[in-house]
């Protein structure tokens, strides 16, 4: 192999299978991101905090202060949770953020994995399976499409009781065309790719096509509309609960503190400044870690990090 | 000095990657006269397109990097120009072709304004920049200029593409035309013609013409003087006849001998049952027949060689063969069983048996996969073939029976060059234990060195373990060291067949010489002689 192209062996020759456990591959990636890294952590912050918040604030944050009415933000003679000052019926904010937290990732995550799973589920069917059941599917996708999210959300929330897990849902099923048409769309690309072809020569039985050999390639995609669906599901969800059909007080989302903030934007901005920043935040955050992902679920791509994270440790 | 029209001094490019820079090519110098064909003859990755690009102005900077040299035209250095300076110049005084033609025109705009639209570009009024495009589609040998003006790229096959694009380089009468590999995407009989249109026009002009190639053949027929890029660095430069009867470095040495067509012929032996019978196969799509009925034997241990041009159907036949399509008639008996019937899970078992090399190897490993889960899928679909336990052993037999170390399992295909890759998706046939390996134009995307190895590496397979194979190419001296039969296939149809001695030495059909006749050597004696024998039989068919 005199004619190898040079810098291909070279770097075969740098990428000796050393045995390096799996956790800490992925850390060494990651830390060669240093963007990724920290919004790694950032959403990790954001975890334990919808995990163990409600547990140790949920008073604290239920409890009105009418001494402390839309308190200004950086004042500690209220005490540390005030530091970004009170809502307005003199709550501390940042306890309130703590706290919806976990019902934000609830619905968010909820409804964006329901509706990943499901979406895409249905089209990888309809992208490789035979034009009947295809051709079904996407008119089912067109009929949710054609229907008004929000008209949806309205009718069924309307005959359902508006709780968490009916919020799931209704944003899950006004989610789902866009990883159904995406996910067809790949499938009917990839599935002409050569490896595929080799692999029904070998044999292979669909179901092994389907999940060895079309998803790996199309989970990318799915992942990073995932991460940027995150952000637009937290403002679906915000937009129901400020309609009334959404979470109810006492209950609070990030989203229904913008809105219930909002009516306050002149008099005291850090209502709604506050939770909408950790909207932004979080969402950014997935999105820096989605395209990471993007890097280092491609192997074609990974030595980008991998290299990174030599120079760097 | 200044007497050439071009000249390349000293030249160095470098790129910076992430893997550090890596230089592209080192100190070369060449020059170009008016009327002269100069042919860069190199592999992929020799560096041979670098100094055409930095010529046009087309490399990125950063991440490239001219270190040094000078490209004198006319005796100005055109690296000490002004971007707007060399924009004029580009098209004008010097003009490019490429190697795909489909990718090089606009889809959405008719051919007659694209061609128009350089003359335009250059300052050129409307009326005689139309009637500038015309006389040149008529020249270029488009059929009817006036209505194709109108067409749309994709209505016209891949040769005439090639035309248009010379006829778009030579709006402005150039007094550069650089070809970048462009007959490398076509048919053998179209390589040829455009070619000699590449020469007439040539003659006609006064152009210096600049051939990037890597094949030895269009050298032989085309180029006054070539210059020969390894890693690189000009290893060798020299008139094609000198290059062939007396190269001095042991690269152009190695070329040579890796050109195929050279070695023994082989008389196949066998005469027991065939294992495999295809019998008046067809295929076609709506009122389109893409097969009119085929019909061929092949014995076990045997290679059968499937020669034609595109759109002859010859990978149909495989396609077909392995259920990738449905035929529309005819029967395929393997062993004596009628396989085109059978459903998806009653031909399972059977798949192990007849397995398949793809011709681009980039795109038939998966990128996910390493290379140990690549050829151990096998063993996955098929369990019966090998218990779990023995898998690395087998695994790591396997790649050294094809010519790779076993450490490289664990790594994935992007790490490897093509013709590496290729030994992967060999191996990976090899692990289901075929008794048949249709290869679909599995060297055809390869270097000729490659290549060499490649065929050289699936005779002594076919040899130890008695596999047959089914060998699609469109290049028929590729076939010919390595076949015992040979098929050969025009639109559809089989034109002749035979043992190889029969079509390589005694041709019957007409369709069968052209073929043989277009086909470059790399002696150039020997391409002189085959193009007298082309024009001749042009000149009877005519």
């Amino acid at each position: 192999m005199t004619m190898t192209d040079t810098s291909d062996t070279v770097r075969a020759e740098e990428d000796p299978a050393k045995p390096v456990s799996g956790l800490r591959r992925v850390i060494a990636m990651l830390w060669a991101d240093k963007l990724a890294f920290v919004a790694a952590l950032f959403l990790l912050v954001i975890v334990l905090c919808a995990v163990f918040g409600p547990m140790f604030l949920q008073d604290m944050a239920a409890k009105t202060n009418l001494r402390a009415r839309n308190a200004p933000p950086f004042e500690l003679e209220r005490g540390f949770f005030f530091i970004l000052g009170g809502d307005a019926l003199g709550r501390p904010l940042l306890a309130r953020i703590i706290v919806a937290a976990q019902n934000t990732m609830m619905v968010a995550a909820g409804a964006v994995v329901a509706s990943m799973i499901i979406g895409s589920a249905l089209g990888l069917i309809a992208g490789y399976t035979g034009r009947w059941v295809g051709e079904a599917i996407m008119r089912l996708a067109d009929v949710i499409m054609s229907f008004p999210s929000l008209l949806l959300a309205v009718i069924v929330l309307y005959m359902l009781s508006p709780s968490i897990a009916n919020l799931v849902l209704v944003l899950a099923i006004t989610r789902i065309p866009i990883y159904l048409r995406t996910t067809r769309a790949e499938v009917l690309e990839v599935r002409q790719r050569m490896f595929v072809q080799a692999a029904i020569v070998m044999g292979a039985s669909n179901f092994r096509i389907v999940f060895k050999h079309i998803l790996p390639v199309i989970l990318p995609t799915l992942l990073t509309i995932a991460t940027l669906d995150f952000a637009f599901v937290m403002l679906a969800e915000s937009s129901l609960s400020f309609l009334g059909i959404g979470i109810q007080p006492p209950e609070i989302t990030w989203g229904l503190m913008v809105s219930q903030g909002r009516q306050y934007l002149t008099s005291a901005w850090w209502l709604a400044f506050w939770p909408g920043l950790a909207i932004i935040l979080t969402t950014m955050s997935l999105n820096l870690l989605s395209s990471w992902m993007r890097i280092a679920l491609n192997p074609t791509q990974r030595w980008r990090l991998e290299i990174g994270a030599k120079k760097n440790g | 000095m200044a007497d050439h029209l071009l000249e390349v001094r000293d030249l160095s490019v470098r790129f910076h990657t992430a893997q550090g820079i890596v230089n592209a090519v080192n100190g070369i110098s060449w020059h170009l006269d008016r009327g002269e064909t100069l042919a860069i003859l190199g592999e992929s990755g020799s560096g041979k397109s670098v100094s055409a690009s930095a010529i046009m102005n087309l490399i990125d900077m950063p991440p490239g990097e001219i270190t040094s040299g000078q490209i004198l035209f006319d005796g100005v250095d055109l690296l000490k120009k002004s971007e707007e300076d060399r924009r004029r110049l580009n098209g004008k005084r010097i003009s490019m072709i490429f190697q795909d033609p489909l990718g090089h025109l606009n889809p959405v705009y008719p051919v007659g304004w694209q061609i128009a639209e350089t003359a335009m570009a250059h300052g050129k009024p409307k009326d005689e920049a139309y009637a500038r495009a015309l006389a040149l589609m008529e020249r270029v040998g488009i059929p009817d200029p006036k209505a194709s003006m109108d067409k749309y790229p994709h209505q016209f096959s891949g040769g005439q593409r090639q035309r248009l694009m010379i006829a778009m380089a030579l709006v402005l009468k150039p007094d550069i035309l650089i070809a970048d590999e462009p007959t490398t995407a076509l048919d053998v009989t179209v390589q040829a013609e455009v070619l000699s249109l590449l020469e007439e026009l040539q003659e006609e002009t006064g152009m210096g013409l600049l051939l990037i190639t890597h094949d030895l053949g269009v050298v032989a027929e085309a180029a006054d003087r070539a210059v020969v890029m390894e890693g690189g660095h000009i290893v060798e430069s020299g008139t094609p006849r000198e290059l062939y009867h007396h190269a001095q470095h042991p690269y152009t040495r190695k070329l040579l001998a890796a050109a195929p067509g050279k070695g023994e012929m082989r008389d196949p032996a066998s005469d027991e049952q065939p294992i495999l019978r295809v019998q008046n196969l067809q295929k076609s799509y709506g009122s389109f027949a893409a097969l009119k009925g085929v019909n061929f034997d092949l014995h076990a241990g045997e290679t059968l060689a499937i020669v034609g041009e595109s759109g002859s159907g010859k990978s149909t036949i495989a396609r077909l063969m392995l259920h990738l399509e449905p035929a529309s008639g005819g029967k395929v008996l393997w062993k004596g069983e009628e396989i085109l019937s059978k459903t998806p899970r009653e031909m399972g078992p059977l798949r192990r048996q007849l397995q398949m090399v793809f011709q681009d190897p980039t795109q038939s490993l998966n990128p996910h996969m390493t290379v140990f889960q690549i050829i151990s899928e096998a063993w996955v679909i098929h369990p019966d073939i090998l218990p779990k336990s023995q898998w690395k052993d087998r695994v790591a037999e396997l790649l050294e029976q094809v010519g790779l170390k076993p450490e490289h399992a664990l790594r994935n295909p992007h790490q490897f060059s093509g013709g590496q890759r290729q030994r992967i998706a060999i191996a990976r046939a090899l692990a289901l234990e075929p008794d048949l390996i249709i290869c679909d134009e599995a060297v055809s995307a390869l270097d000729v060195s490659i290549q060499a190895q490649v065929i050289a590496l699936l005779g002594e397979l076919r040899d130890r373990l008695g596999i047959a194979f089914i060998f699609i190419a469109h290049d028929l001296p590729v076939v010919r060291d390595f076949a015992d039969h040979v098929l050969v296939m025009q639109r559809g149809q089989v034109v002749e067949h035979g043992t190889v001695r029969q079509i390589f030495e005694a041709p019957r059909q007409g369709y069968t010489q052209r073929l043989l006749a277009a086909g470059l050597d790399s002696d150039p004696d020997v391409q002189a002689e085959r193009r007298s024998q082309r024009l001749a039989l042009a000149a009877t068919q005519a």
